[in-house]
Formats: structure tokens, sequence, C-alpha cells
């Protein structure tokens, strides 16, 4: 391991803040859906370097777990947008406020 | 500058700019496409770290699960007809100020962390002692997984064909 571990957190540390622009600047259900997925592999390729760099596999498990959850979210994720493209015709975030009134 | 830098390099670069026009980008085609090379890029550097499991399952569920659902939501959410597959961006400024303030935040917090670090021996394959963990340790919260994964198909199915 030349490469120090505050190279692998400076990376991991970009990427999620890429995804939080992402879903602070754009307006697009999916691309905002997209987004969660980038800050949720950021959060995994954390726990995978120190998972590394202790020389414990326990984080690889719990990263195991992560894609799991991320694969139910995406599939419930997209059945929501899809409900909802159908019953307003967007996806567009702004156009979405069917809770308020 | 080993090889092995010249590969982290690389692999750190595609992911970082392929994140970039997922979020940047107009058209969510490419979008969806730019998040391919980024899952990719971090599947590579999951190799690096020595993780061969996580990086196979990353491909697998990611790439080839994922992001085909996306493309799939892409397709049944935009008539293919019209060219109204763009979108725009807003908040740019408070969104630039946030991200700032965060990126400040991390990097400190990043860079004056006195991290404990192993050194560890060359890498291993890791695959047998997951599997022996995941069978012994962790039997609960991987069976209890199947069943969070089967609500949700189930759910996601029943919400989507109403």
């Amino acid at each position: 391991m030349q490469i120090p571990i505050e190279y692998y957190l400076i990376l991991s540390a970009a990427l999620f803040m890429t995804g939080i622009v992402g879903v602070l600047i754009r307006r697009n259900a999916i691309i905002v859906f997209m987004s969660i997925e980038l800050m949720l592999n950021s959060a995994n390729l954390t726990l995978i370097t120190f998972s590394s760099y202790l020389g414990n596999s326990i984080g690889q498990i719990f990263v195991f777990f992560v894609m799991a959850v991320a694969a139910a979210e995406a599939a419930i994720g997209l059945a929501i947008i899809i409900a909802l493209f159908r019953n307003k015709l967007t996806v567009n975030l702004d156009e979405i406020n069917i809770f308020k009134w | 500058m080993t090889v092995y830098d010249i590969i982290f390099y690389l692999f750190a670069a595609v992911t970082l700019i392929s994140a970039f026009f997922v979020v940047t980008n107009r058209n969510i085609v490419h979008s969806a496409f730019f998040l391919l090379f980024t899952f990719f890029g971090v599947a590579g550097i999951y190799v690096m770290l020595g993780a061969d499991f996580i990086a196979i399952v990353q491909l697998i569920v990611y790439v080839g699960g994922i992001l085909i659902l996306l493309l799939f939501g892409v397709m049944l959410t935009n008539k293919i007809v019209n060219v109204e597959i763009k979108t725009g961006t807003i908040h740019a400024l408070p969104a630039s100020i946030v991200l700032g303030l965060f990126a400040g935040a991390i990097g400190a917090a990043v860079l004056n962390t006195n991290w404990k670090i192993v050194e560890s021996p060359d890498p291993v394959p890791t695959t047998a002692a997951i599997g022996r963990m995941l069978i012994n340790e962790y039997a609960l919260v991987f069976e209890l997984l199947g069943i969070l994964l089967l609500i949700a198909l189930i759910g996601a199915a029943s919400m989507a064909r109403r």
C-alpha cells in the first residue's frame, strides 16, 4: 500500500460532493436518483478503504449489505417515479407538489 | 511514481470526471452512460484496495442491475418521440456555497485526523472469508436482507403496475 489513505478518502469525498451538487441543482427526478447512487458509492468506497487499511474484512460485509439495500432502494425509487409520471406526466421535481394544497 | 500510482490516478480520474458529467450533462441518457463509467472506476478502485469480491459485486449489481433499471426509468418517463429529454439546473449559487462549506469541513477532517493504519501484507482473496462470515456471524442480517429485497421487489411491482 504505497498510496496514503488520505488519497482514497479525498476521492470518496469528491464523489460524495458531486452527488450532493447533483441533488441540489438538478430538477429531474432520475438525475437526482443517479446522484443518490453516486453518494452511496462514495460511502461504500470509504468503508472499503478503512477495511483495507485496517486489515479487517468486516467492512466488506457491510458494503455488501449496503449494496443490497441500494438495490432495493433503486427498485422502489423507480417504481415511485414511474407511478408519479403516470399521475402527473412529469418527473420535474418543481412541478410535483401534490403534497401541498 | 510507480505503476500502482498511475493506475490509481487513472481510475480516480475516470470516476470523478464521469461523475461530473453525470451531474452536469443535460441529456439524461448520456448521464446514465457516464454513470456506467463512474461505476467501473469505483470497481477498479475496489480492486486496488484488495476487495476483489466487492468489485465483482459492484459490477454485477450496479452496472448489471441498477443502471439497467435506471435506463428503463428514463425510457418509461420520457416520451421518446419528443426531444424533451433534457432538463436544466437551478440554484447553482446556494449549491456552490453549501458545497464549499462541506468541502472545507470534510477536507479538514480528512487531513487533520491521524488515521490508524495497519501495515498489511499483499492482498489475499477475500471471497472465502466473506462467505464464511455471512453464514456464521452475520447469518441473521443476511436472511433479513433477503426478506427486505423480496418485500422491495413485491412493493415495486405492485406500485408500478397499477
